[in-house]
């Protein structure tokens, strides 16, 4: 054990914080490696931002402990200041200052660091420096709150859903500047409701709801230890008789199916001989095909599996 | 405009990547002040209201309640005769106008007075008596008349004039619009910009990074001190040079009290700011506290109109030890110990708003 705690940059144990009747962490333990991409998944409401916001020291937790970069909040808090990245959820920096001024403030408050000038050019700021933060696009205040969480030359980073609300090209834009500071070695934790950003930044993720872990691993690791390799989705034209679900589960290599509005989910995991095998099945069934699709499973397909419901619901 | 001023400040400084930032204009409490700075001249209403509203103010009331050299007032008469003894008496200016228009004259205030000639040889003097100028009036046309007539006074008057500047109206106002511009500005650009970054979360990223918070209270404090020598210069400087308002006091003792009192109102700011979360809510309180003190702590007029029960409070109240401070050092010329009540009373509340804000201050 103090061996992996040496290697460990930020170590949760058992993490609890009710917020009056509401349990947001119930009983929480996590693990993130010196030099990976952690994430937290799950959906909204689901007790990351708390559990992102205790690590970082802003948020007392009931119980529990944690340690950063083999330190605690309650002993060396300006300390671990210095060495900590931060980017919260939703927080809108001054829109009368310029992109550089911004930067440039978050600059006095570190001890080390890049210049504001060099931060800015590693995100790609360069021709919005003296852009007042009012007149940034989505992408580019996300962008500026990075620099802002970069400009300290972090240890380790806090990225609190980093691409929520921009359109695919920013997202891109972000993912590249996180892979880049991941190249460097050093640690992160993101939190995200966007499967894909999980899959593409994650070494490992930890899927939460309702405040506690229901699976933990690597991306691909959890998808094929929680679900079959392909999903089949298709969609029955309206026919008098009913859909026999029973039957379309003794099709060879079906692991699960699932209606939902409307539609019928399948796990399988060999397409081609699945799709032919539900095709036959349809026909003697009688049912009409409106609508076929299928696509490799992801980390949605876990979480639904695992819960029932989508990431994104409310 | 200032943006380039302040860009050359940050150009001047080296982007190496030293391991210690050195620089002084690189201390996190000037970036902080500097920032501070910038949010508010970048900000063209509060500009508006703290530096040209008060002057606009003063203007105004100035004009309004100007004290016209030796009034001199109207009078209407009705015959030659009686016009002609009247303008004997060279405080009035008399109309010569037939019955129906002077009593015209009279009704719309036109004229304060109208002499017509009385039963059996007298005269009969119309006017308001609830008027100061028709009484005063009456006297001047009477003694005009008198004298006409052939009376001589028993004693023999002569007049010495005096006019001091200082015992005007707008000598009374300005010391009371620099006192309610002082609360008003420290209260307002405290209370507004720390609940916008508290709403805005910018406040929970601020203490997410190494700043030293101190440093951020601070640094309100500094860019008021900074924005006070403007603000205080340009209402003091305007009420000199347009009105010859006086500063009798030591200019020490009035930057002193000046900025004792903008500290405490910026705790009293502050102490409003400590936990409010939308906007709506912490101007609805500035204003709940501030509004009291406009209307009683003599600004516009004096606080000693309130009845006597009413006063050991009204004294009480901070903004009223500043007006009585500000007036007492530029009218009476009082020095910083006979305003010792005063400064004690503005200490006070400086004292105790600022323990209070940072009991109860929210970060987030």
């Amino acid at each position: 054990m103090p061996e992996i705690a040496s290697k460990s940059a930020l170590r949760v144990r058992d993490l609890r914080k009710t917020y009056k009747d509401v349990v947001a962490v119930d009983g929480l333990t996590l693990e993130v490696q010196a030099g990976e991409c952690f994430g937290l998944l799950g959906p909204n409401g689901a007790g990351k931002t708390t559990t992102v916001e205790i690590c970082e020291g802003l948020t007392p937790p009931d119980s529990g402990e944690v340690e950063v970069l083999g330190r605690r909040w309650s002993s060396d808090a300006a300390e671990l200041r210095q060495r900590l990245g931060i980017q919260l959820q939703d927080t809108q920096l001054s829109e009368k200052l310029t992109a550089h001024e911004t930067v440039r403030l978050f600059r006095s408050f570190f001890r080390q660091g890049a210049g504001a000038d060099e931060v800015i050019a590693r995100v790609q700021l360069e021709e919005k420096q003296n852009s007042r933060v009012g007149d940034l696009s989505g992408g580019q205040k996300q962008r500026l709150a990075l620099a802002c969480a970069l400009v300290g030359d972090p240890d380790f980073l806090f990225l609190d859903e980093p691409t929520t609300g921009l359109d695919p090209q920013a997202r891109r834009q972000l993912w590249d500047l996180i892979e880049e500071f991941k190249r460097s070695g050093r640690s992160i934790l993101l939190t995200t409701h966007y499967m894909d950003e999980a899959e593409r930044l994650c070494d490992r993720v930890a899927i939460v709801d309702h405040g506690k872990e229901i699976a933990l691993g690597a991306p691909r690791e959890l998808i094929a230890s929680t679900c079959a390799e392909q999903m089949v989705e298709f969609t029955a034209g309206s026919v008098s008789h009913a859909l026999d679900v029973p039957a379309l589960r003794r099709i060879q290599g079906v692991r699960e199916v699932r209606t939902e509005n409307g539609s019928v989910l399948m796990q399988v995991s060999e397409l081609h001989t699945a799709v032919p095998a539900l095709l036959a099945e349809l026909t003697r069934q009688n049912v009409p095909l409106t609508e076929l699709r299928t696509h490799s499973a992801t980390l949605e397909d876990v979480f639904v599996t695992l819960t029932g419901r989508h990431l994104r619901d409310e | 405009m200032s943006d380039n001023t302040i860009s050359d400040i940050q150009a001047g400084v080296g982007e190496k990547r030293s391991p210690r930032a050195t620089s002084f204009a690189d201390h996190p409490l000037v970036q902080l002040t500097l920032v501070r700075f910038l949010e508010f001249v970048r900000e063209p209403e509060a500009l508006f209201w703290v530096f040209v509203f008060p002057i606009l103010l003063a203007v105004g009331l100035g004009i309004a309640f100007r004290n016209r050299p030796a009034d001199v007032l109207r009078i209407a008469a009705v015959t030659p005769e009686l016009a002609q003894s009247l303008r004997q008496e060279k405080l009035l200016e008399v109309q010569q106008l037939d019955p129906q228009a002077a009593q015209e004259a009279l009704r719309t205030g036109k004229v304060a007075l109208l002499a017509v000639p009385g039963s059996s040889g007298g005269v009969e003097y119309r006017y308001d008596d609830t008027n100061p100028e028709g009484r005063a009036a009456r006297l001047l046309a009477d003694r005009a008349i008198q004298k006409a007539a052939g009376r001589v006074d028993p004693v023999a008057t002569t007049d010495q004039l005096m006019r001091e500047t200082g015992s005007r109206y707008i000598d009374f106002l300005i010391p009371g619009l620099l006192g309610m511009n002082l609360m008003g500005s420290a209260i307002w650009s405290m209370g507004f910009a720390i609940v916008d970054a508290r709403r805005k979360k910018l406040l929970k990223r601020l203490v997410a990074s190494p700043m030293p918070r101190p440093y951020y209270l601070l640094s309100f404090l500094l860019s008021r001190i900074l924005l006070l020598v403007v603000e205080v210069g340009a209402l003091v400087g305007f009420g000199a040079l347009l009105f010859h308002v006086p500063v009798r006091g030591s200019l020490i003792d009035l930057g002193a009290v000046c900025l004792l009192s903008s500290l405490s109102f910026s705790a009293l700011g502050l102490l409003l700011a400590s936990r409010a979360r939308t906007i709506e809510a912490a101007s609805g309180l500035m204003n709940l506290v501030m509004m009291p003190m406009w209307i009683a702590s003599g600004v516009f007029f004096s606080s000693q109109k309130f009845p006597d029960v009413m006063q050991p409070v009204i004294k009480a109240l901070p903004l009223t030890a500043v007006i009585d401070a500000l007036r007492a050092n530029m009218l009476q010329g009082a020095n910083l110990a006979q305003m010792a009540p005063q400064v004690a009373i503005i200490a006070f509340w400086l004292v105790i708003c600022f323990a209070l804000a940072l009991k109860l201050f929210r970060w987030r």
